[in-house]
């Protein structure tokens, strides 16, 4: 693999008057009152191209910019934002955010105390990618998904193509008020395509999407680089056609080997998100939901099987939630959260660590925009591949005598506890005897998540370990949106209760 | 302090004009001023109060064969409305955008911008509207009042003055302005573990009673004292209007004319759409409406903005009057939505997807007449985390969420556990028996997205639940 080219930060984004705006609103915010202030510009830029059946129906560019400025004053936080970017607006989104800070500190009943973090001043990172998006003629990008729509759609079966691709390039200037000011680049990708078979007498469709997950890389992902387009996009008919007619599922235990292009998100619901502290100690209770594994339970509570071995990092390459530091000044790191089946750990931010009895942040912070307010985000939240073992995922499926191999993710839903939850996929294989004998339909397994991860018996080794992701991970009030991926290996468990979803389910 | 939009927009309109004659403009200024409040634990955990302005260029292109479509949004600072820099910065985005219509080709839904009807209204040269913390006054008072050691609150309001000037180079102008906010609460009964939520949403966020709304969750939470298991099944079930109103929304947003024409969505069937199928017994009319006869607070403007095109909506139809769409009228599936490209291709009207839906035709009975009625069933409060699972049935799984409680001749006796449904919002029309009397309500899932609902409550005889959720 050719290694990254190192990009520097735009120099649009660098010649943006960070300096004087960090000095404006930090000074005022210093002479307000002020324990702790910071500044962030956020700048998002974004193209989104999409087309059916070879035909652009979307070709949009949007980009977003504005500094944001939050207050720590005598343990009550206070934010403002404002997308004019020049000192005089600084210091009054600064004053804002102190106006705001008093306004309803009547009802503030919990001061906040942030952990400390080393000074990290004038310090620059750049997400690893070869082709900047924006360097690639917008012709180049149609012309690439116009080619492989039209040849999706020649293909026998194939009645509609749908193609898209989302571009992100997000760039940060951090400073606060101990002297940490930080530099930040990602570029970010999302392509897909999902073709579709219509059966225009029974009055029925299906439709199968690539499996190719978005990923914190260049315009390369889409040619070749860290995805083999060629190779999948041919096989899609096929099985697209193998899918349609195959039998409906047969519901009742099951014992699953599940491909890490599904797995990954049963990780992003049941483990991800149960284990943001902000989450487990009632801070999303009135929206996004609590957690079972409730702080009492830290290092006690059986999650899993002893398979089981989670970790939270913000550092994985080409890692969606990958960072250098994040928005509140903090470096970047690796944390255990589950480890050989038991709950060790949490998410934390600054203001949450003290709370769990941390000295320092793991740096899980994040605001999607220069209108939100920064808050505890999901790292890249992983399950370990067999440290011992390179098992592949066809000596998982031989350990199974009758069961189903699952591939590639569609519909998601777990209870605000992150407990209950039911999945569906793309494919579901069926196995006899260890061997793949076709698909079946209509399926979904549901399952309690501590049932769940008990029921894991074996994991594949290294070989078979990926990234999976999602550019649309929700949560807050004001919704905000965040990039994370989570990599894991294939996975066999045992006796999952699979649904058929059906007519007359 | 922020330079109209206005200005943006004609400014944006001429330069435009200097640099693709040919071309179809229209250029959209949208500005959003936000006050926030989050509070969680019986105390206040975030707020914000935000300005953010954005001006979005979309080019719609002759080209060889047709016309193209491409769409440029930018960061609108004050600075972008005067000044050799905002010329240059908006002449970049028209060129990007006419560059992306070139190279997108011939778009399938072009049709020429609608014309004006009349010209630029009186308050087109008038400031954005803005808001501030200052709207929470009265909501700081009143939940400061209700906090209390016996139980723990949660929640969040909002309020949000987003103003929008349109203007196309068909001559359309038009600038409106669309306040709303809400109040979302959570009670908690540590003691029992129960858990009650109740929401409104309103014009003005100050016009929340929020005693009145902590009194009407506190009377649910003596529910909890009576804990009752009960195994997944299909249960005779009551929703309320929240709940209805997440379900509705949902089939709403699956209502698109062209995927249901092509064959790839619940509304085809062999050879043709649904349109015209009758649903159920009862006369349940699902309309989105401007005007929003009986419900002024959801009215909207009739005017189409949008910078995407997809299935339902068009860039070409920016600045077309849209008006009210019966989605069901009467219990039958009534209306599909289309641009007015696909509407001409397919011969039928014109039909945007509607910022508001009243689901209308239940008969008079409240929420609690229903349940007075009930012999034995389910009472729900709200449903979450609601995803499609089978698009050709509009099957869709999710969660009952804040309390299900167990009805017996009329009375509630106990609060049941959760559970996770599987159910398809079209297969509820077909199959509830009663609809009560119409109101307002807000979404709980859908509501960072769509808010302008009123929703009877339904009865649905066997409501699929199909597994247990132990989280309360």
């Amino acid at each position: 693999m050719v290694s990254p080219v190192t990009h520097a930060v735009d120099a649009d984004f660098l010649a943006l008057p960070r300096a004087a705006l960090a000095d404006a609103a930090l000074d005022a915010a210093r002479r307000g009152g002020a324990q702790h202030a910071d500044l962030r510009v956020h700048r998002l830029r974004s193209q989104h191209l999409e087309l059916r059946d070879g035909r652009v129906v979307v070709a949009a560019d949007q980009e977003t910019v504005g500094l944001a400025v939050r207050v720590l004053r005598d343990g009550v936080w206070g934010f403002a934002a404002h997308v004019d970017l020049t000192p005089e607006t600084a210091a009054a989104t600064a004053r804002r955010a102190l106006e705001v800070s008093g306004t309803l500190a009547a009802l503030v009943t919990e001061r906040v105390t942030l952990a400390d973090e080393p000074v990290h001043a004038g310090v620059t990172w750049v997400s690893p990618y070869d082709v900047d998006p924006w360097a690639v003629d917008v012709a180049d990008k149609i012309g690439l998904l116009t080619e492989r729509s039209t040849g999706l759609l020649a293909a026998p079966g194939v009645d509609h193509v749908a193609a898209s691709c989302v571009q992100v390039k997000e760039q940060t200037f951090y400073a606060d008020s101990a002297g940490t000011t930080t530099t930040q680049q990602r570029v970010r990708v999302d392509p897909d395509v999902t073709i579709t078979t219509v059966d225009r007498a029974g009055g029925g469709f299906e439709t199968l999407r690539t499996l190719a997950p978005p990923a914190g890389r260049g315009w390369e992902y889409l040619t070749g680089t860290g995805w083999d387009w060629d190779a999948e996009l041919a096989e899609l008919p096929d099985l697209l056609a193998e899918k349609v007619a195959a039998p409906s599922v047969v519901a009742g235990p099951t014992d699953l080997v599940i491909d890490p292009t599904n797995l990954w998100l049963v990780i992003h619901e049941s483990i991800g998100h149960a284990t943001e502290y902000d989450r487990a100690i009632g801070y999303e209770a009135a929206y996004a939901g609590t957690s079972f594994a409730t702080p009492d339970q830290l290092g006690t509570l059986r999650y899993g099987s002893d398979v089981l071995t989670v970790t939270g990092d913000r550092t994985v390459p080409h890692g969606l939630a990958s960072v250098g530091w994040d928005d509140d000044g903090v470096a970047a790191q690796d944390f255990d959260l589950v480890r050989d089946g038991v709950l060790v750990g949490y998410q934390v931010d600054r203001s949450f660590a003290p709370r769990l009895g941390l000295a320092r942040s793991n740096g899980c912070a994040y605001a999607d925009s220069a209108e939100h307010v920064p808050l505890q985000r999901m790292a890249n939240v992983s399950l370990r591949a067999d440290p011992d073992t390179d098992r592949s995922t066809a000596a998982l499926i031989d350990g199974v005598e009758d069961g189903i191999y699952i591939v590639g993710d569609r519909s998601w839903s777990i209870d605000m506890q992150r407990y209950n939850f039911q999945f569906t996929g793309q494919r579901f294989h069926r196995i006899r005897g260890g061997k793949l004998v076709g698909q079946v339909r209509d399926v979904a397994y549901q399952a309690t998540t501590t049932d769940f991860w008990g029921s894991l018996e074996a994991v594949g080794g290294r070989s078979t370990w990926r990234l999976g992701g999602a550019f649309n991970c929700g949560k807050a009030q004001p919704g905000q949106v965040a990039p994370v991926s989570h990599g894991c290996p294939s996975a066999l468990l045992r006796r999952v209760n699979v649904l058929n979803t059906g007519s007359g389910s | 302090m922020s330079a109209p939009g206005s200005a943006l927009v004609e400014r944006t309109l001429a330069i435009a004009a200097r640099r693709a004659p040919d071309a179809g403009v229209v250029a959209l200024v949208r500005e959003v001023s936000e006050a926030v409040v989050r509070w969680a634990n019986s105390t206040l955990t975030t707020n914000g109060q935000t300005v953010e302005r954005r001006l979005s260029v979309i080019m719609l292109v002759p080209l060889e064969g047709g016309t193209g479509a491409g769409v440029a949004t930018v960061p609108a600072p004050t600075a972008l409305a005067a000044g050799p820099e905002g010329d240059a910065v908006i002449g970049e985005a028209v060129d990007g955008a006419v560059e992306a219509a070139r190279r997108a080709g011939p778009a399938r839904d072009a049709a020429p911008l609608p014309a004006a009807t009349d010209g630029a209204p009186g308050d087109w040269d008038d400031p954005a509207g803005a808001t501030s913390m200052a709207v929470f006054g009265r909501l700081a008072e009143e939940l400061g009042a209700s906090f209390r050691a016996d139980e723990t609150s949660f929640g969040f309001a909002d309020h949000r003055v987003t103003t929008t000037w349109l203007g196309t180079s068909a001559g359309v102008r038009r600038r409106w302005v669309e306040p709303g906010g809400a109040v979302e609460l959570n009670l908690k009964d540590p003691a029992t573990g129960t858990s009650v939520w109740g929401g409104e949403g309103a014009t003005d966020v100050a016009d929340i009673d929020v005693t009145a709304l902590v009194g009407r969750l506190r009377d649910r939470l003596p529910w909890g004292r009576r804990r009752l298991e009960l195994p997944a099944g299909r249960y005779e079930t009551i929703l309320p209007p929240s709940a209805v109103s997440d379900l509705m929304i949902y089939l709403a947003w699956s209502m698109g004319g062209r995927p249901a024409q092509e064959g790839r969505s619940a509304f085809s069937r062999a050879g043709g759409t649904r349109v015209g199928e009758r649903l159920g017994a009862l006369p349940l009319t699902l309309a989105g409406d401007p005007a929003a006869p009986g419900f002024p607070d959801l009215a909207y403007t009739p005017v189409l903005a949008t910078t995407y095109s997809g299935d339902e909506v068009s860039v070409f139809d920016n600045g077309a009057t849209t008006g009210r769409v019966e989605w069901v009228r009467d219990g039958e599936i009534a209306t599909l939505a289309y641009p007015r490209a696909a509407a001409a291709e397919y011969d039928v009207p014109f039909a945007a997807p509607t910022d508001n839906l009243v689901l209308t035709g239940g008969e008079e009975a409240t929420l609690e007449e229903m349940v007075a009625s009930t012999e034995r069933g389910l009472l729900l409060t709200c449903l979450w985390y609601i995803r499609e699972v089978d698009p050709t049935t509009l099957l869709l799984t999710g969660l009952t969420r804040d309390g299900v409680y167990l009805v017996e001749r009329g009375e509630i006796v106990g609060e049941v556990n959760n559970f996770r449904f599987n159910e398809s919002p079209l297969d509820l029309l077909r199959r509830a028996t009663e609809a009560g009397t119409t109101e307002r309500t807000l979404p709980r899932e859908w509501k960072d997205w769509f808010t302008r609902a009123a929703m009877p409550p339904l009865r649905v005889p066997d409501y699929h639940m199909t597994s247990v959720s132990p989280g309360r």
